[in-house]
């Protein structure tokens, strides 16, 4: 779909945030010109033709209990779809990437339960034939998330 | 995820969370797969949950302060939005330094996440990550030319992971059964 100035305008102002008060919208609008039946309208718009997957809070994940790793696996090209299938098939794997290096298979684990990654990936292992590199987070950098359209 | 998985993984995810009330869970089930989309939003949700406005205002706030709400507010789809290059940057740096380059390429818009990592030897020197999303392959190696440049990476080694195909794509769903339109939590963007 085409966006215009004002859907960009918006899509930039609210990866900033989203104000915590009684009219939020009403602020937003304000600050761009808008009026706040404008805004929803775009929103809503903007939701339905899924440029925006979601509008509302973003949690961290390990404060709400959880625990997630990247994981990485070196596939042999023919071999590809079948492994992607095999991972792909645990609930616990949120996204899987292929990527161009010898480390061709990237996907995060995610689980409720720390303990249950290290058998996710032994899981994995037994099923594929193939191994896992696990990289946990150990350290998490400040980043703006902000990409302006 | 079947409900059977999914509802253990939500009885297991409730017992971790002794630490928000009851309350603040019905909220949090009440808003992960987006707010509501009226002129006072945070009033619905109220009656939605028997409370009043101003107590959801306050709860909403100290989960932000808390950080369990890194952030209210848009998720895009990059790829929709002309964001086509998506590339994993790897570097192999002295241990004594990782916080500093952390800190340094985390402060431009368009690295996305950045993250330290523990090497895997010997196949895998890198320890910090970071994602780069780019309008095209060009973008995105001009930019870490820049990054270079500006946080004086010259002599550290670095690979680049462009991503070829997404195979699945779907953010995690904290407290609720309803499956969304692939939730996704910003901590994860690993996403396209």
């Amino acid at each position: 779909m085409q966006l215009d100035q004002i859907d960009r305008q918006i899509i930039n102002s609210l990866q900033e945030g989203f104000p915590i008060t009684e009219q939020p919208y009403a602020e937003v609008a304000e600050q761009l010109s808008l009026s706040e039946n404008e805004l929803i309208a775009r929103l809503e718009r903007l939701l339905a033709d899924r440029v925006l997957t979601r509008f509302g809070p973003m949690f961290q994940a390990e404060k709400l209990g959880g625990a997630f790793t990247l994981v990485a696996m070196s596939v042999r090209e023919d071999d590809f779809e079948r492994v992607a299938e095999i991972v792909n098939s645990f609930p616990e794997v949120a996204h899987n990437y292929e990527r161009e290096h010898h480390f061709n298979m990237w996907f995060v684990v995610a689980t409720d339960d720390p303990k249950r990654i290290d058998a996710v990936l032994t899981e994995i292992e037994l099923d594929s034939g193939y191994s896992c590199y696990n990289m946990p987070k150990q350290d998490e950098y400040f980043v703006k998330l902000k990409l302006v359209v | 995820m079947d409900m059977k998985t999914l509802s253990q993984q939500l009885q297991s995810i409730n017992r971790h969370l002794a630490e928000l009330d009851a309350v603040d869970d019905a909220m949090i089930r009440a808003i992960e797969n987006g707010l509501p989309l009226c002129s006072r939003p945070y009033a619905q949700i109220a009656d939605q949950l028997g409370i009043d406005e101003p107590e959801v205002l306050a709860r909403l706030a100290a989960l932000q302060q808390q950080g369990v709400i890194k952030r209210m507010g848009v998720v895009v789809r990059h790829r929709e939005l002309g964001y086509r290059a998506n590339a994993m940057l790897v570097w192999d740096v002295p241990d004594d330094r990782v916080g500093e380059l952390g800190r340094c390429l985390s402060q431009y818009d368009f690295i996305t996440l950045c993250y330290r990592r523990p090497r895997v030897m010997p196949d895998w020197p890198y320890n910090l990550f970071c994602m780069i999303h780019g309008k095209s392959r060009e973008d995105v190696l001009q930019r870490i030319d820049w990054l270079i440049e500006q946080c004086h990476l010259e002599s550290l080694p670095h690979h680049v992971l462009f991503s070829r195909r997404r195979f699945k794509q779907r953010g995690a769903v904290y407290r609720s059964d309803r499956k969304g339109d692939e939730p996704v939590i910003q901590d994860k963007r690993y996403a396209t």
